[in-house]
């Protein structure tokens, strides 16, 4: 009887599967990476990587996994009607080498409804591989993919960027942001132009080459009396001491003292700060749709 | 006379370490003696205050390097030094993750060192060590209690609290009440559930284990869809809690629930996670709860140091119990009972709450909760503050909190039907930077704040009755006027200050230390007192 359930649920996930993994297409930005989340039961490539599996033995344990397993566990071994989650299970995540996991499958699991489904050892071992990857992508946050950022509506994004959002006051789509849709992915365009400081973070060499990374750059001038100032690139400012270098080149610190000396700090970027608080997120989608579509 | 009880105190001060090695009564936790520094936050009460005056407002310029010593030992990233030292009879105990060591707080001399295998879990932060008697306690990243000798560093025994392949992770420091050492645990990239516990000091046994969450036919069940969501619903215990001796209750701030940012598949108020909780240390019996974030989404952890304090409200004296929390609001409660006393927002820029209820709890918008294109939140993932150390000053009724005004774009990255652990991702948005915050328990309102130039503005606090507040911002341990608010004192180190700063009396000679990195400073005024 049990035999029979399962049965069922195997035929629920042959008409399924094709649904979810559309979905999943759905949601990814770039065809090539659409192709790797179908092909790769929602993992990435680096969920494989670090798991330390052999992908084709990965590819092959998804087969046998669809094959024999899903109908009870679920598509992506989360759970189904008829079996609890695989992900979550202890003896899983417990596992080494197989050494817990592969008698399960071998034997089944009689008195909790499990049959002997009759696998070939050499295909319990590519299940084993495939439910690591799993297990590992599941808690490794280095392994997720983001999905489609592009769900605005560009002409609204346009109608902000030169009115509401005030992007045309120090931005132009034929000048500085020319070909910015080609230039970024969609995520990292949105990242980006968020936060055009935070979002080069941990990309150094990359601002690095940018043209307009030294024009975004934070100026201070530091006054010590009338007529005494020195302004440049700001290097550094805390409550002691604030430091430059000068269009020469040369350094300048500085000791403060309070109020003293005068030192004002210019940041072009300000204005991605100060909006923060007045977007809302539509506004960050709609602007985002806008800017992909400037290749 | 001053010179008589100048020598008085330094007999009794140095009486200690002819007896080096005499143990720590937990009697002596209730009250802290001034020579020591005996459990993470000083005291039970949290607050983090010093009663010593030696060093103060009026000399603090003095205030200069005894020493520092720099430690050495295995840890994946470095030595970074999280914890807050513990002072017991001359010496200093501390530790990073897989390392503790002792130190001779004259000069801080290292008397031994402890390295704990190399092992897979997670080298985050180790926040120190419990001590009970002539045992010290650790807890490791791979989620084993382990007691040593603290005369000699030796291994006495260890036991295995949770599981390190279900990637639980420890870096709580033990607090020890009575006979029982309350271990707490951490990790939150599965779905695995989370735990307070006691152990036995002398054995390790466990004594009772409360999970975070209920389980079938248990009250609370009712905030989840389901059993099985209940018991994966994490709400780890990675923060030391603070304890009442009269009312003979532990309280305790849990995790974020799990899945971390999909909330599909745990629909509800998602108890006892993002809650501040009361315990019995003798049962493991929950006396009351508090759930300042209720359904979380955004990885707002209420594990923040809730301080106890012998209050006023409305003229009458109170038990009261406050926290500033990660996800920007400010709580005060009635620690006998749980009853709400104050919600505030201690950032302008909160914008995740549709409303406070009649409860005084900030009730999430759904607008907000990730989603695939990314939705602008404040605060950032990482919060309006986060584990580093608030302190509370009872002469000027202010708590004082590091905290970051900043938005993160939260992204949902698992839309299956049945998410797994994290789920998603955030990425950063800016924001207008650190400050240090004086907050008035009575009102929520911001008494005085400082605006940071650079640099982090979560960072740990010590006030003390000399009327200084010490914190720090970049290399810079600072002293401020905890009244005013204003600079009065700043030493620049070699890194950052990365755990608590503590204050103890040497010999007649009052003391602040710190760890910064992988280094300790000691400092002191450099000429004499009077």
């Amino acid at each position: 009887m049990r035999m029979i359930r399962h049965s069922k649920l195997y035929f629920l996930w042959v008409v399924l599967v094709p649904a979810a993994a559309t979905l999943m297409l759905g949601q990814e930005p770039s065809a090539s990476l659409a192709a790797q989340t179908s092909t790769n039961d929602g993992v990435s490539a680096a969920a494989i990587a670090g798991a330390k599996e052999d992908p084709a033995a990965f590819q092959r344990g998804s087969k046998a996994y669809a094959k024999y397993c899903a109908g009870c566990h679920g598509a992506l071994a989360r759970g189904g009607a008829g079996a609890p989650s695989l992900v979550r299970s202890l003896l899983v995540l417990d596992d080494e080498k197989g050494l817990l996991i592969a008698p399960v499958i071998r034997e089944g699991r009689p008195d909790k409804g499990m049959p002997k489904l009759g696998l070939s050892e050499p295909e319990i071992a590519d299940v084993v591989a495939w439910l690591h990857v799993q297990t590992y992508a599941a808690g490794h946050r280095g392994t997720y993919t983001f999905g489609n950022v592009v769900t605005g509506d560009a002409q609204k994004g346009k109608v902000y960027f030169n009115t509401t959002g005030k992007c045309s006051t120090c931005h132009s789509a034929t000048g500085d942001l020319a070909g910015i849709g080609s230039k970024y992915e969609p995520l990292s365009l949105q990242t980006r132009w968020l936060q055009p400081r935070e979002g080069r973070r941990g990309r150094r060499g990359a601002a690095a080459d940018s043209k307009d990374s030294d024009a975004a750059l934070p100026t201070v001038t530091v006054t010590l009396s009338p007529g005494k100032s020195f302004s440049g690139v700001l290097d550094h400012i805390d409550d002691f001491t604030v430091s430059l270098h000068d269009a020469d080149g040369d350094f300048h610190s500085f000791t403060r003292n309070g109020a003293t000396p005068k030192v004002e700090v210019h940041d072009p970027l300000k204005a991605h700060t100060d909006m923060l608080r007045i977007y809302t997120d539509a506004d960050i989608h709609n602007v985002t749709a806008y800017l992909v579509t400037l290749k | 006379m001053n010179f008589s009880r100048t020598l008085f105190s330094g007999i009794c001060l140095a009486l200690p370490c002819l007896v080096w090695g005499q143990g720590l009564d937990p009697a002596a936790l209730l009250k802290q003696p001034a020579n020591m520094w005996p459990t993470y936050n000083g005291d039970y009460s949290g607050r983090r205050f010093s009663p010593l005056t030696q060093i103060n407002s009026s000399n603090v310029h003095a205030l200069s390097l005894a020493w520092s010593a720099r430690f050495t030992g295995e840890s994946s990233g470095g030595i970074r030094i999280k914890a807050t030292p513990l002072l017991v009879n001359g010496v200093l105990y501390f530790s990073a993750p897989n390392n503790v060591w002792a130190a001779d707080v004259r000069n801080g001399r290292e008397l031994w060192h402890y390295q704990y295998p190399p092992n897979t879990g997670s080298t985050i932060g180790n926040r120190g060590v419990g001590m009970y008697e002539n045992w010290l306690y650790f807890e490791t990243p791979d989620s084993h209690l382990v007691s040593l000798d603290a005369k000699t560093g030796k291994e006495r025994w260890k036991v295995q609290i949770a599981n390190p392949k279900l990637d639980y992770t420890s870096t709580v420091a033990p607090v020890i009440i009575k006979n029982h050492i309350m271990v707490g645990i951490g990790g939150d990239h599965l779905d695995n559930p989370g735990f307070l516990e006691s152990r036995d000091p002398e054995t390790g046994a466990l004594q009772w284990k409360w999970w975070t969450t209920p389980r079938k036919g248990e009250p609370g069940i009712e905030t989840w869809p389901n059993e099985a969501a209940a018991a994966h619903g994490t709400g780890q215990t990675w923060m030391p809690g603070t304890y009442d001796p009269e009312l003979n209750l532990y309280y305790l701030g849990t995790g974020n629930p799990n899945p971390v940012m999909a909330e599909k598949s745990r629909k509800g108020d998602n108890l006892y996670t993002c809650s501040i909780v009361a315990i019995n240390p003798d049962t493991g019996k929950m006396a009351w709860y508090y759930q300042v974030s209720p359904h979380d989404v955004h990885d707002w952890d209420a594990n923040e140091t809730p301080i106890l304090i012998d209050g006023t409200i409305d003229g009458q004296p109170r038990k009261l119990l406050a926290q500033a929390s990660r996800n920007g609001y400010f709580f005060v409660l009635d620690r006998t009972n749980g009853k709400h006393i104050l919600t505030k927002p201690f950032i302008d820029t909160v914008n995740w709450a549709k409303e406070i209820n009649a409860n005084g709890q900030p009730i999430p918008d759904p607008a907000k909760y990730p989603s695939v294109d990314g939705v602008l939140v404040s605060p950032a993932s990482g919060g309006a503050t986060n584990w580093p150390a608030p302190s509370f000053n009872p002469e000027t009724g202010l708590f004082y909190v590091g905290s970051s005004r900043a938005y993160s774009m939260f992204y949902l990255t698992d839309t299956d039907e049945h998410p797994q652990g994290w789920a998603g991702l955030d990425r950063a948005a800016g924001g207008d930077g650190g400050a240090l915050l004086a907050i008035d328990y009575k009102t929520g309102d911001i008494a005085w704040r400082h605006d940071w130039p650079s640099g982090s503005g979560v960072v740990s606090n010590l006030s003390t009755a000399g009327k200084l507040l010490f914190t720090s911002n970049g290399n810079y341990l600072i002293a401020f006027d905890p009244a005013k608010g204003n600079i009065l004192w700043r030493a620049g180190l070699t890194s950052s200050p990365s755990g608590g700063p503590i204050s103890y009396m040497l010999n007649g000679k009052q003391y602040i230390l710190v760890a910064a990195g992988d280094t300790l400073f000691s400092f002191a005024l450099n000429q004499p007192a009077e």
